[in-house]
């Protein structure tokens, strides 16, 4: 019984899963908007572009690394791949591939520079946000590219369901991408030889160097894999929108992280699941739009954001320490 | 151990190879520490000269120039303190807008229409705006050294709380009009250089001192080598940490007013940019991002490079954007030609030296 307390403490998901449900009753009391089924699919779609990047930075952030670089790299995959299809009149799967390709190439990019330079990644990554973001603001002189093509923009519903008098539930192309991320991301670091050296590498770097671990190819695959789902939700942000604007997406990093971090990921590497950054995101969506419901200003949102952050890490930290002290 | 190998090193000195007297000068530049630095400076500035005749080192520019760096310079020394304890802090833009919009708050309610207690109510404003800064400070200094997690997270933390009330409480709109006095300090020329071209040089040697001089400024470095090592040594690490993060704040405090008196407004919204570039700055003036090593004057002399670089390109009518990713692309750069120098030795000091060193 003791050891399945300390356990449940321990563990975020759990922790998170508590607060949710927590909030959940609250709003529902609070708001009867809020437990509508349309309503959550509707916050869900909201959240899917900043899901599907937290999940690519928390596996750098498992590995003991950090990239600030993600929002600028999903910006250029995106805007590279909306002049393909709109000034080129590229096919669709070619633009696609641009898109990926381009998000893939900038995340190696960095992956290159630090594994090379032997630099902190925080600095190089901030260095190539700074490059990538300034450029792309150059080349484009901050126009947005309007009127992307059908296949593009066009809302793309998989399953829809009525579920009352104009209410219906909407089964969206985000949602699913999301959904589709999330699994293979959890597959990828639970399930194979590649995330199990991930977590060793941010566990104890040389320790898994010494067990044969090849820490380049671990960082070109972290650093690649988050440009890749950058470069995805960089598409996804367009069809959401419909266009291509430079510096959309310019901004929220530390969002992200805040999420990444919100579930249990430590910039210390090593620790950390792709459900819990999942639940992080979806305690975050549900705050905002709770929030919303019961009218209170969307200014105020970003103070909730801080306060949660500083509690979370504060008694995560807390508890290590007290940990380590009830050891010693 | 070494005279097997170099058995000329003390014998045939006057007939030594030219590279190999190049290699004994560049490392004795070295071991001054910001040679490197103050080269790329000297060449950036004759490159622009050469370049842009009569138009680069004319005094208007100079004077320019000395308007626009006390900005990001202050803001550069407020992130330095952390850095050097091998910590981070975020919060800054959010603190000095903090402290701006408070001090503009009194500035522009207090004031009566015929301006007659205009003295006192800014003298007021600013104690205010101070106090504010030390306390937030203090704040972020004690949550660092008691929640036992990494300073980058607790200060995302507190940036998102201090920037989400100054927006909250301002609806994102500015407040402006500032009494003559403030003003006056942004445009003034004082001995022929700008007034906050002297409060930054003031700022940056009192910095200097207190870093190098003080038993406060050690113990800096010495949490940001080995934290543990400075706790057990005696040392109450966290009135440390409470003492870094509120000079830290003390500095945006003095950047708050600098960014008044030259705006003539204050906002939540301002130099949100400048948050990364000064942590480039920092780490392009030889700080290491570890904590623990880096000096005031390296710090500076980065400053010059980037503010010649952007004052250059902005003269050769480069864009805004374009300017902003050399920036990036310097840091890069130098990085580069480090790695380069240790990966291939170019400027290698003698060998003897590089073998003794991991043996010892």
């Amino acid at each position: 019984m003791h050891s399945l307390l300390t356990r449940f403490k321990r563990s975020s998901e759990a922790y998170l899963t508590a607060v949710i449900l927590l909030l959940v009753v609250v709003f529902g009391v609070l708001t009867p908007d809020f437990l509508t089924l349309g309503n959550w699919f509707d916050l869900v779609e909201s959240y899917s572009v900043t899901a599907i990047l937290a999940i690519g930075l928390f596996v750098v952030l498992v590995t003991g690394g950090i990239d600030i670089s993600f929002a600028a790299t999903a910006s250029v995959a995106q805007y590279l791949a909306a002049y393909a299809a709109i000034r080129l009149n590229m096919p669709a799967p070619v633009v696609l591939l641009i898109g990926a390709v381009t998000g893939t190439l900038l995340g190696c990019l960095n992956a290159v520079l630090i594994d090379r330079l032997r630099a902190t990644a925080i600095i190089i990554t901030i260095s190539t946000m700074s490059v990538y973001f300034a450029l792309l603001m150059y080349f484009t002189s901050g126009k947005s590219i309007y009127g992307l093509p059908g296949w593009w923009s066009d809302s793309m519903v998989l399953f829809e369901m009525t579920t009352g008098p104009d209410q219906s539930v909407r089964l969206t192309l985000p949602i699913v991408v999301m959904i589709v991320v999330a699994v293979g991301t959890a597959f990828i670091m639970n399930r194979t030889s590649l995330g199990r050296q991930l977590y060793a590498m941010g566990g104890n770097p040389e320790a898994a160097r010494r067990v044969g671990v090849s820490l380049s190819t671990m960082q070109w695959f972290a650093y690649g894999y988050l440009g890749l789902l950058a470069g995805i939700a960089g598409l996804l942000q367009a069809h959401r929108v419909g266009e291509s604007v430079p510096n959309a997406m310019i901004g929220g990093e530390l969002n992200v992280v805040a999420a990444a971090v919100l579930g249990g990921a430590s910039l210390l590497g090593g620790i950390g699941s792709v459900s819990g950054v999942v639940l992080g995101i979806l305690l975050l969506a549900i705050l905002r739009n709770g929030l919303n419901l019961m009218g209170v200003s969307p200014y105020f949102f970003q103070i909730v954001i801080g306060t949660i952050l500083l509690a979370s890490t504060g008694i995560t930290g807390l508890s290590l320490r007290r940990r380590r002290v009830a050891e010693a | 151990m070494s005279q097997a190998n170099e058995p000329k090193a003390s014998t045939m000195m006057p007939a030594e190879p030219p590279a190999d007297r190049l290699r004994e000068l560049f490392h004795l530049c070295r071991s001054s520490g910001n040679t490197g630095l103050l080269a790329l400076l000297g060449v950036l500035f004759l490159t622009f000269s050469l370049y842009l005749p009569g138009r680069f080192a004319t005094h208007d520019t100079l004077v320019s120039m000395m308007f626009q760096l006390p900005e990001l310079g202050l803001l550069a020394l407020a992130m330095l303190f952390p850095l050097l304890s091998g910590g981070f802090n975020l919060a800054i833009i959010a603190t000095t807008n903090m402290g701006a919009l408070i001090m503009a708050w009194i500035m522009t309610s207090y004031i009566d229409s015929t301006g007659s207690n205009a003295g006192l109510i800014v003298l007021l404003a600013l104690v205010a705006g101070f106090l504010a800064c030390l306390l937030v400070g203090a704040i972020t200094g004690y949550l660092v050294a008691t929640l036992n997690t990494h300073p980058i997270l607790v200060t995302l933390g507190t940036m998102s709380i201090i920037n989400g009330t100054c927006v909250w409480l301002t609806r994102g709109k500015p407040i402006a009009g500032f009494p003559e006095v403030l003003q006056s300090v942004g445009n003034a020329i004082f001995l022929g250089i700008p007034l906050p071209f002297w409060l930054f040089v003031a700022a940056t040697v009192a910095v200097g001192l207190l870093l190098s001089r003080t038993r406060f400024g050690i113990s800096v470095y010495m949490v940001g080598s080995n934290l543990e090592a400075t706790r057990y040594s005696g040392i109450n690490t966290r009135n440390v940490l409470i003492g870094i993060y509120t000079a830290s704040s003390v500095l945006c405090w003095c950047a708050a007013i600098l960014m008044m008196a030259r705006f003539n407004s204050a906002s939540a919204g301002y130099a949100a940019s400048y948050l990364l570039i000064t942590v480039l700055a920092a780490i392009l003036g030889g700080v290491d991002p570890n904590g623990g090593f880096g000096k005031v004057s390296g710090l500076f002399i980065a400053l010059l490079v980037l503010q010649v670089i952007s004052s250059g390109l902005n003269l050769l009518g480069v864009n805004t954007q374009l300017t902003q990713a050399t920036w990036g692309g310097t840091m890069i750069a130098v990085m580069l030609v480090r790695y380069l120098i240790a990966r291939f030795g170019l400027f290698k000091p003698r060998r003897a030296v590089a073998k003794s060193a991991p043996g010892a």
